[in-house]
């Protein structure tokens, strides 16, 4: 039972890549990377797309998958920019601001309604359903920004993104919170116990008296307030919604979930893991900007980086099988 | 060269085993294993689930070779095996799974591997076509050429299988378990397939752990127990009682079921039960401890009904009465929370979870009624309910941590039942409880659903092996055609009797 | 057996047809030749690399690298032409983009065929990875003055002339790579028993294995195959835009699939065809540059691209489910 276990052989190898990765920066770059600067700002960098990893992880542990994570986002944000730059007369007040913010978990909440229902009640496969909806949501995104960046967000809205709590910046304050609390709904309870099941075989979850329906229900709005609160920083951040933020940011995630553990056929996976696999990247993107590369190598070094991973894995993997596989055959029905 | 000094009644053989050994990380799968087979012959291979037979299909389809030991076709030594050589040969194995296309259509599964085989790059669809209908005529049987694989029943996959193996020449067919999703009418359709391969001096070995058909088809058997092959049986008429004895090494379990009173209070009450398409007008009564055996031919709605008790399929219109109260069972929930149970008959796809844990699956039947949406689980609690039915129910796992996959089949099957008698149910019920499990788990299944009946438990088995019903049942009832039988007792009735009404002959 | 596959493909087709008459009874400016030129034009890049995705969806994976397979390729090769003055043939400007596109499909081939990872999470790695290695070891900047046999090739038309309007329509020869590129997929696919095994391990793997395919021979060359197609596409993209710009195409991967995925290829492996992938493309392609002559702004292209995708995908599961009822 991987859940109840301190670590798994994956995490530790994710926690001891991070750690390296943290080392050889320091060591490289004492100066400049061990700063409280770089610190702050790879904070301010990373939670808004590692809340797009950990929206997309929730649904991959049911074996499906959210591909309209980056147009859910900002569709709920543009409907933030909307309220916070063409309705209210003071948009800054505690009010509108609440207001803003409510509307965007709001939207986040009810694009993944939309993606389960989808799903749970016409039964469309998650990747096709999202693959529509990524689509259908971008380009409502489209439509009611008009197409051009809406800007103008009040003060209080932009604190959101940019200011920090006791030295902390909010966007980590946000992910760490949420992290935690998804990582505690996953594993401490009845709803993560029943969606780890229904991840690992759905049939069997039906016929054990699960109600798949509503956890997958569930799992796809969470994912939905999940990517939500990343538009929120997005915009916050960025004073800006416009419907080509972030494009790259999809994939990327689901790269990110599958380094940090996350089996993408469903059933498997830790949140600390996928917390830990965001970190190295960060370390190693930041590092490598430090280290004077283009912004591209972070590409090239991400995509090697979960290549090599998998394909380690795998070799040990295989050899195992190789070595016991016939007698396993022998046990198959 | 060998003589054929045992084998003086049989023309010639097509191909020997001698002496063969496998062995995998220590683990001695087969240990000096040695017959022949005779063209025109049906060869029964039977075995205990991990007895060796998947392992020697596979030497004999060349994809494993022995450790030591030689096999010999013809009478030539046959070395250096691999499969493309020994479907050169004329072995062809039916794997239980078919190993059919689904996504394309009847011609092109029967002709798709011998082209490939021939070296063919360019698809020659009138060669595709006279394949095709060869095979099927070799078969004796009308197949839909155009149709897709995936249209067709189960028992038209096999069909479709062997008159592939037919196209490609084949002198030897093993069939891995050839019956198992098949009712009992498309079996003996399939021994008469069988049956008229022989006649075409066509060998075939059939592997089977289904005593019965194998000793109904086969003119010679060999017995395989723990890797070794404990005996060659030459003639014929068969015993299965004594078959089962030498494959597991006990003498096999009689009636299970002891005197029961056959007046106590009724538990579950059933009239006039209904769902379109799957069941129609079924009544009847289940008393508390009592065990009630319902069997039919595929497709005659006893699986269905099954589903139905238990909130999967639920009924349309009808009563339901538990304990004289009346009970609404419109969802698995609703029956669960009614105390119904169903353990469904395919243990990987739909009992388990098998990559999990077994504490796990243990507890995935009663954690939606146990935990709720939002509260917390107190995993030591779980541990404890765990470790409880892994003793009650003499689970052989050494750690509750274990992906439950790694279990033998009669322990999974164990784990199966535990998940759900874990929910406290007052009805249980079964779908062929034992498919696939070996005797000696079967037995001790067996007893363990006469212990849940004696403390009250009323139990239902829907199956079609007919001998495990006769044991175990205190009553039966035959389903065809979405209706239900009258009650029949075990004791009045015989397994012929029971035969002859399932399939039509008597009502 | 063909007329099975037509009849499989009607709704399709009566979509592309319906959505032919709303536009051109919309506006009769959708039937001018300048703009059938358009559609022509604009399909030729998507409806290559669509042909491609296919094969590997009927095989049973998917491919999200085709799109930095294809600009990688393309890029490097003008690049290459460049910087050694080779630059005279467009034979082997082409040549040497497909051979490039091969070589990285090989790659993923070594991780999908060999180590037999998932396909989805092997090409999102190598996604990023050719992406990446592109821009840092190639160069990020966009390149206007391409080698002359791109500029003459761009420049060779097929068919053109002047609209009643006066307006000039052309096709280039470029165009004729799409039907090419369908025949031979089509031929491959139908005509062969490499065709015949892609399909036959996208049914059942193991299966198509014990009928003695080499599968992983087989996969080897449908990722290299697609490679190839896909530096194929990004060349002609690249040649016809006249700039040869690193960040074009990575980003429309999904648009791709969507269209292969209307046109009737399954996500689960063992389905697609040729005429059903040209009409996906042929819906797409339409939508996305025709929707405008209604009047409809350009920015529900997207909206309506999503719905069709919903609705495909739900008629697709409701009929199956029909077809199961039909047999239980």
């Amino acid at each position: 039972m991987i859940r109840l276990k301190v670590s798994d052989p994956h995490t530790r190898l994710l926690m001891a890549m991070t750690v390296a990765v943290f080392l050889a920066m320091s060591l490289l770059k004492p100066g400049v990377f061990l700063s409280w600067n770089n610190l702050r700002s790879i904070s301010f960098q990373f939670p808004e797309f590692a809340l797009l990893a950990l929206a997309v992880s929730v649904t991959m542990l049911t074996g499906g998958i959210d591909l309209s994570i980056v147009s859910t986002a900002l569709l709920a944000a543009s409907a933030g920019a909307i309220l916070q730059t063409q309705v209210f007369e003071n948009p800054s007040s505690l009010a509108a601001t609440g207001l803003a913010v409510a509307a965007i978990f709001a939207v986040g909440a009810l694009c993944g309604g939309v993606n389960g229902a989808l799903i749970v009640h016409l039964r469309i496969p998650p990747i096709l359903a999202t693959l529509g909806t990524m689509q259908l949501f971008s380009g409502l995104t489209i439509a009611v920004t008009g197409g051009t960046a809406l800007y103008g967000f009040s003060d209080r809205f932009l604190f959101l993104g940019n200011s920090s709590i006791l030295g902390l910046p909010v966007p980590l304050v946000i992910f760490v919170l949420l992290a935690g609390l998804t990582g505690l709904l996953l594993t401490r309870t009845g709803f993560g116990f029943k969606l780890y099941l229904l991840g690992g075989n759905p049939r069997a979850a039906r016929f054990s008296g699960i109600n798949s329906a509503q956890i997958l229900l569930r799992t796809y709005i969470l994912s939905g307030v999940l990517a939500s609160f990343a538009g929120l920083i997005m915009a916050a951040r960025s004073n800006s919604v416009n419907a080509d933020y972030g494009a790259s940011y999809l994939l990327l995630s689901i790269l990110v979930a599958v380094l940090g553990g996350i089996n993408p056929d469903g059933g498997f996976g830790r949140i600390s893991g996928l917390v830990l696999a965001v970190l190295s990247l960060q370390f190693i993107a930041s590092g490598l900007n430090m280290l004077r590369f283009s912004s591209f190598a972070k590409d090239l070094v991400w995509g090697g980086l979960l290549l090599v991973v998998l394909a380690v894995h795998q070799a040990v993997k295989n050899r195992r099988n190789r070595a016991t596989g016939p007698l396993v055959a022998e046990d198959k029905r | 060269m060998y003589q054929d000094f045992d084998q003086k009644h049989i023309p010639s053989e097509l191909i020997r085993i001698e002496g063969v050994s496998k062995s995998f990380s220590g683990v001695q799968a087969l240990r000096e294993v040695s017959f022949s087979i005779a063209p025109g012959q049906v060869h029964g291979l039977v075995g205990e689930n991990g007895s060796g037979k998947s392992t020697l299909i596979k030497i004999l389809a060349g994809v494993l070779s022995p450790d030591r030991g030689a096999l010999f076709f013809d009478g030539q030594p046959f070395r250096s095996v691999s499969p493309k050589r020994a479907i050169r040969k004329g072995i062809q194995v039916i794997y239980q799974d078919f190993s059919l296309f689904p996504n394309l259509s009847v011609a092109e599964n029967i002709a798709l591997v011998s082209e490939v085989a021939r070296g063919a790059w360019r698809v020659d669809r009138r060669r595709v076509r006279e394949l095709a209908t060869r095979g099927v005529r070799l078969l004796g049987v009308e197949l839909d050429l155009d149709a897709l694989v995936e249209n067709l029943p189960i028992f038209q996959w096999q069909l479709v299988a062997i008159a592939r193996a037919l196209v490609q020449q084949a002198r030897l067919i093993i069939m891995d378990e050839p019956t198992t999703a098949l009712t009992r009418i498309e079996v003996d359709s399939l021994l008469k397939v069988i049956r008229s391969l022989r006649d075409s001096d066509i060998a075939v070995l059939f592997v089977s752990h289904k005593l019965n058909e194998v000793c109904n088809v086969a003119d010679r058997l060999s017995v395989l127990r723990n890797g070794s092959v404990v005996a060659n049986l030459d003639s014929k008429p068969f015993d299965p009682l004594g078959v089962a004895e030498l494959m597991t090494g006990r003498p096999p379990g009689g009636r299970t079921v002891r005197d029961r009173p056959d007046d106590r209070r009724v538990l579950l009450s059933v009239s006039n039960l209904a769902r379109q398409g799957a069941y129609s007008d079924v009544s009847f009564d289940l008393q508390e401890g009592e065990v009630l055996g319902i069997t039919g031919l595929l497709g005659s709605g006893q699986t269905e009904l099954a589903m139905g008790l238990s909130g999967l399929l639920p009924a349309e219109t009808g009563r339901i009465e538990l304990d004289g109260k009346d009970a609404v069972i419109d969802g698995i929930q609703s029956a669960l929370d009614l105390g119904i149970a169903y353990v469904p008959e395919d243990r990987l796809r739909e009992g388990l979870f098998p990559k999990h844990s077994v504490l796990e699956n243990l507890l995935a039947a009663s954690v939606e009624r146990s935990c709720g949406f939002l509260s917390f689980i107190d995993f030591q609690k779980f541990k404890g309910i765990a470790t409880a039915w892994v003793e009650r129910l003499s689970i052989k796992t050494s750690s509750l941590d274990l992906p439950v996959e790694t279990l033998s089949g009669g322990n999974q099957q164990r784990v199966v039942l535990a998940k759900w008698l874990s929910t406290e149910p007052r009805v249980l019920v079964l779908n062929n409880p034992t498919a696939g499990v070996d005797v000696g788990s079967k037995t001790e299944i067996h007893g363990i659903l006469q212990q849940l009946a004696e403390q009250g438990c009323g139990i239902i088995i829907v199956s079609d092996d007919l001998p495990e019903l006769l044991e175990n049942c205190d009553s039966i009832r035959v389903m065809s055609k979405s209706r239900l039988s009258e009650r029949l007792t075990a004791e009045a009735t015989g397994e012929d009797q029971l035969y002859r009404m399932l399939i039509g002959e008597v009502h | 057996m063909a007329l099975l596959n037509w009849r499989k493909e009607l709704p399709l087709f009566g979509a592309v047809l319906g959505l032919i008459l709303i536009l051109g009874v919309g506006n009769a400016a959708f039937f001018s030749l300048d703009n059938l030129a358009d559609l022509l034009r604009n399909s030729i890049v998507i409806g290559i690399m669509a042909l491609g995705v296919m094969v590997v969806m009927a095989s049973g994976g998917i491919d999200v690298s085709f799109t930095a397979i294809a600009i990688f390729s393309a890029y490097a090769t003008t690049r290459l032409l460049l910087e050694t003055g080779g630059g005279e043939s467009i034979v082997l400007a082409f040549v040497s983009a497909a051979f490039l596109g091969s070589i990285l499909g090989l790659i993923n081939a070594l991780f999908i065929a060999w180590l037999r990872l998932p396909t989805l999470i092997v090409t999102l790695g190598t996604l990023s990875l050719f992406r990446g290695a592109m821009l840092t070891f190639l160069g990020s900047e966009y390149i206007t003055a391409l080698p002359n046999s791109m500029v003459a090739f761009s420049r060779w038309d097929l068919v053109t002339g002047l609209t009643s309007g006066g307006s000039t329509y052309r096709v280039p020869v470029a165009f004729l790579a799409l039907p090419l590129t369908a025949v031979l997929v089509s031929l491959l696919l139908n005509r062969t028993y490499w065709g015949r095994g892609i399909y036959a391990i996208g049914g059942d793997r193991e299966s198509a294995e014990r009928a003695g395919f080499a599968t992983a021979g087989l996969q080897t060359f449908i990722y290299c195959f697609v490679g190839a197609l896909s530096a194929l596409a990004g060349m002609i993209h690249v040649t016809l835009g006249r700039i040869a710009n690193p960040f074009d195409l990575v980003g429309m991967e999904l648009n791709v699939i969507a269209a292969v995925v209307l046109g009737g290829a399954r996500l689960t492996g063992g389905y697609g065809s040729v005429t059903g992938t040209l009409l996906g493309v042929a819906l797409i392609v339409m939508i996305n540059n025709s929707l405008i002559l209604l009047g409809v702004p350009s920015f529900w292209q997207r909206v309506v691209v999503g719905l069709l995708i919903l609705i495909g995908a739900g008629t697709t599961v409701v009929r199956g489910r029909a077809l199961r009822g039909v047999r239980t």
